[in-house]
């Protein structure tokens, strides 16, 4: 199944490795899943540290939540527009927060140090079952926001201005969660690897600046996910006249 | 070992799907209502009642800053009038006391003058009773000398 276009020759450097788990008959990563956990975790205990005690004059850790909230309420409102940007602002901004962490702990994180029987520990993005996972979600929420909210109308949207582009649009269906889901995908794992490789070949200092890099791409990436998800479902609720 | 496991192997690899791909989307979508309820809605909460808060406190202020503004010109109003007024009484007080002041004055000269007259009145028919009496004394003296001089002749 697996597939590289050139090999690695370090021993220290497992791509395409997991750590298997058996859940009945289905096969886990469990890598991924340890991740999302601590990066779930992490999420939950920022918000719940931060919404335990807020005031009309925001202290701590509520200033921080209310830069993220004032920060993807902006995004989603811009991204689809002043009727719908409520219904679906959680979703994006869950959809930003989690890659973001997710993201930034690999990016950040010396998950190294943690030796499993197979496989090794990183971010839950730079696996393609995470990002197509998301990106399929995207999928399914704008075609629920498009059919909720215009009910069958909403497919005039493929044959809207002209109905040559049925067959684009149809295509768009598909490309639309593969880009989302490879440009993710490959942006954090080309990343780790780089990252991996330089640490391997140059120990010392030169690893540092693509380090920030990958931290800026890691960043990057999540609010490009997180507008094109917006963009999609925006999209799919406007009102063709 | 690693080589064998991305190429040939028939499990691993990059782009090896499995369970773990609807396991996350559950996730993800357990993890959207979790926020929703922890997160996006208490501080949507609190920021639009602070926003609400804010556009209250900032129609109130300036309503009373309206108000200040209004009583202020009120204020410069009456000050005006009342400034008027007090021009105008102290004006009347000055004229009054003029008049007062000249009245007393024609009155005070009319008097003297008056005085005067009649001094001069008194004087006038004192001097004439003298000249009369003088007069008459002379008289009576030239004819005493005239009687005195034909008798001893």
């Amino acid at each position: 199944m697996g597939f590289m276009p050139f090999v690695f020759p370090f021993a220290e450097l497992e791509v395409g490795q997991h750590l298997y788990w058996q859940l009945g008959n289905l096969r886990l990563h469990g890598q991924v899943f340890l991740t999302s956990w601590i990066v779930i975790g992490a999420l939950l205990a920022l918000v719940v540290v931060g919404t335990r005690k807020m005031e009309r004059d925001p202290r701590g850790v509520q200033n921080l939540l209310e830069f993220l909230w004032d920060y993807i309420r902006d995004l989603a409102r811009t991204q689809i527009g002043e009727k719908a940007y409520r219904d679906w602002m959680p979703f994006i901004g869950t959809l930003f927060l989690f890659i973001f962490v997710s993201n930034w702990g690999g990016a950040l994180v010396p998950w190294r140090l943690i030796h499993l029987p197979s496989g090794e520990l990183g971010a839950p993005t730079a696996d393609i079952n995470t990002t197509v996972a998301l990106a399929l979600l995207v999928s399914l929420s704008y075609f629920y926001a498009g059919l909720s909210r215009k009910g069958l109308r909403y497919f005039e949207y493929y044959v809207h201005p002209t109905p040559i582009m049925l067959p684009f649009k149809i295509v768009e269906d598909f490309t639309k969660p593969l880009s989302l889901s490879f440009r993710l995908f490959g942006n954090i794992l080309a990343d780790e690897l780089v990252v991996a490789v330089l640490v391997f070949l140059v120990p010392l200092v030169l690893p540092v600046p693509v380090m920030f890099l990958g931290l800026f791409t890691s960043a990057i990436q999540a609010l490009i996910f997180a507008t094109l998800a917006a963009y999609y479902i925006g999209e799919a609720v406007e009102e063709h006249h | 070992m690693t080589s064998l496991l991305l190429f040939g192997a028939t499990e691993g690899g990059l782009f090896d799907f499995d369970a773990t791909l609807p396991l996350m989307a559950l996730q993800v979508v357990l993890l959207t209502f979790i926020l929703n309820s922890l997160f996006f809605r208490p501080v949507g909460r609190v920021v639009e009642e602070r926003e609400s808060y804010v556009t209250l406190t900032r129609s109130e202020a300036k309503r009373k800053l309206e108000e200040v503004k209004s009583l202020e010109d009120d204020l410069k109003h009456q000050l005006k009038s009342a400034r008027q007024a007090a021009q105008k009484l102290i004006s009347d007080a000055e004229q009054d006391s003029d008049k007062l002041y000249r009245e007393a004055l024609t009155l005070a000269t009319n008097e003297a003058n008056a005085l005067r007259e009649k001094a001069r009145k008194d004087i006038d028919s004192q001097r004439d009773n003298a000249f009369d009496q003088l007069r008459a004394d002379a008289e009576k003296l030239g004819d005493l000398i005239v009687d005195r001089l034909l008798a001893a002749k």
